[in-house]
């Protein structure tokens, strides 16, 4: 298991749009995903899941990534959060 | 939770309606204090002097009992006890029935900074109001992957691995006529080590539902109030899996599995996912068949028995035949 704190570095936080992008990364390893903030851990691979984090600008975000290509799970989702989800 | 502050608790009241009426009389820079136990304290006896045992850091509830004391300590100007009482920084001091504590209690008040708050209800309905509160925020809880339902009044959790068609599962269902609590995050609750509560993680987002291909729906808009619930008794469990076969599904229903949640058991079912089962339908038939149950009617059970009861009218039958085989 990989675990991972990213912070979000977008000004408008995990919105609709970036948590469709963590969805879709995630969705292209087999490793499962579960983000935690705070008391609340949702499985990454679930746009509603991501939303609900209720992830603002600044805030920190444990993922674990569990399986065979959790290294290059956990890899490409830092990628993301460092580019700010492409905005 | 581990704590609430006195605001998350007056916000959580005026969204159940307001049940507990409070206002606040004084002390409002201390709204903010916390609150980190679900007991409640009525504060007679550290009033009369006697602070051993003395729950300081549990909300204060000042009766009829503890307000005509206070109405003598003010006669008697003698206000040592309740500056002791406040040096225990309680987060907060509620009075019951109306009442206003005298000038003098709210300055020592405002001084530790502790909000007072007044209520009209009386202390009985009070208490029984508060510790449904408290046991509420307070108890134990866990976020799952899954999404909830009510089925013919059963609250059903359904599970499965992501894109084994919860979401879609749960819409036919709606379409059906049922209701849906939660989608894709569920937010458990252990109220009171008895039963098992489940509803949405956030309200705001509550409701709203992700298709694959259609996108973020909201469904209170798309199928009316009538398709919707915040919260639920979570009673069945239906665990949905791709089918495997070489793995043995029940086929008589006596098998009994149960899930365990925060301590609590609940009945689960394992529904095999093949194309041309028709899954809310079998969640349906499931959840009348729990109704069945829990009315003491087991239909599995049942049936065994009249078959058993069958095999021994036959045997009985077969008795005479065989006399009368010997008579001839």
């Amino acid at each position: 298991m990989v675990n991972k704190n990213l912070i979000v570095r977008n000004r408008a936080g995990i919105h609709a749009r970036p948590a469709a992008m963590i969805v879709k990364v995630a969705n292209k390893f087999k490793s499962e995903l579960y983000m935690e903030k705070g008391s609340i851990k949702i499985n990454g691979k679930s746009i509603m899941g991501v939303i609900t984090l209720g992830a603002g600008f600044k805030s920190e975000i444990m993922i674990s990534c569990e399986g065979d290509d959790e290294v290059a799970m956990a890899d490409a989702l830092e990628k993301l959060f460092e580019n700010r989800f492409e905005q | 939770m581990t704590s609430c502050t006195i605001l998350e608790l007056l916000d959580v009241d005026l969204k159940e309606h307001n049940k507990l009426q409070l206002s606040c009389l004084a002390g409002r820079s201390g709204l903010s204090n916390k609150i980190i136990s679900s007991k409640i304290s009525r504060p007679g006896l550290p009033l009369s002097g006697f602070f051993e045992s003395f729950a300081g850091d549990a909300v204060q509830i000042f009766g009829h009992g503890e307000q005509s004391y206070l109405d003598m300590l003010d006669e008697n100007n003698d206000y040592s006890n309740i500056e002791r009482l406040f040096s225990y920084n309680v987060p907060c001091c509620i009075f019951t029935h109306n009442y206003t504590p005298s000038e003098r209690f709210i300055e020592i008040a405002e001084e530790a900074s502790t909000p007072l708050l007044k209520t009209a209800l009386i202390s009985s309905d009070f208490s029984r109001h508060i510790y449904q509160l408290l046991d509420e925020l307070f108890a134990p809880t866990q976020t799952i992957h899954g999404v909830f339902v009510e089925v013919y009044g059963i609250g059903v959790l359904i599970t499965g691995d992501s894109g084994v068609g919860k979401s879609e599962t749960a819409l036919e269902l709606i379409e059906r006529g049922h209701r849906l609590i939660s989608d894709d995050t569920v937010k458990l609750r252990n109220i009171s080590s008895s039963f098992l509560v489940g509803g949405g993680e956030n309200p705001m987002l509550a409701h709203h539902m992700e298709i694959r291909g259609i996108g973020i729906i909201n469904l209170a808009n798309i199928f009316g109030v009538g398709a919707i619930r915040n919260k639920k008794q979570v009673q069945l469990l239906v665990h949905l899996e791709e089918w495997d076969s070489d793995k043995n599904y029940d086929r008589v229903g006596e098998e009994n599995m149960k899930a365990s949640f925060l301590g609590i058991d609940i009945p689960k079912l394992v529904i095999p996912i093949k194309p041309g089962r028709n899954i809310p339908i079998i969640i349906e038939t499931a959840a009348r068949n729990e109704r069945l149950k829990q009315l003491g009617y087991h239909s599995a059970k049942e049936f065994d028995q009249s078959v058993l009861k069958w095999f021994e009218t036959e045997s009985a039958k077969k008795m005479y035949y065989i006399n009368e085989e010997n008579t001839l």
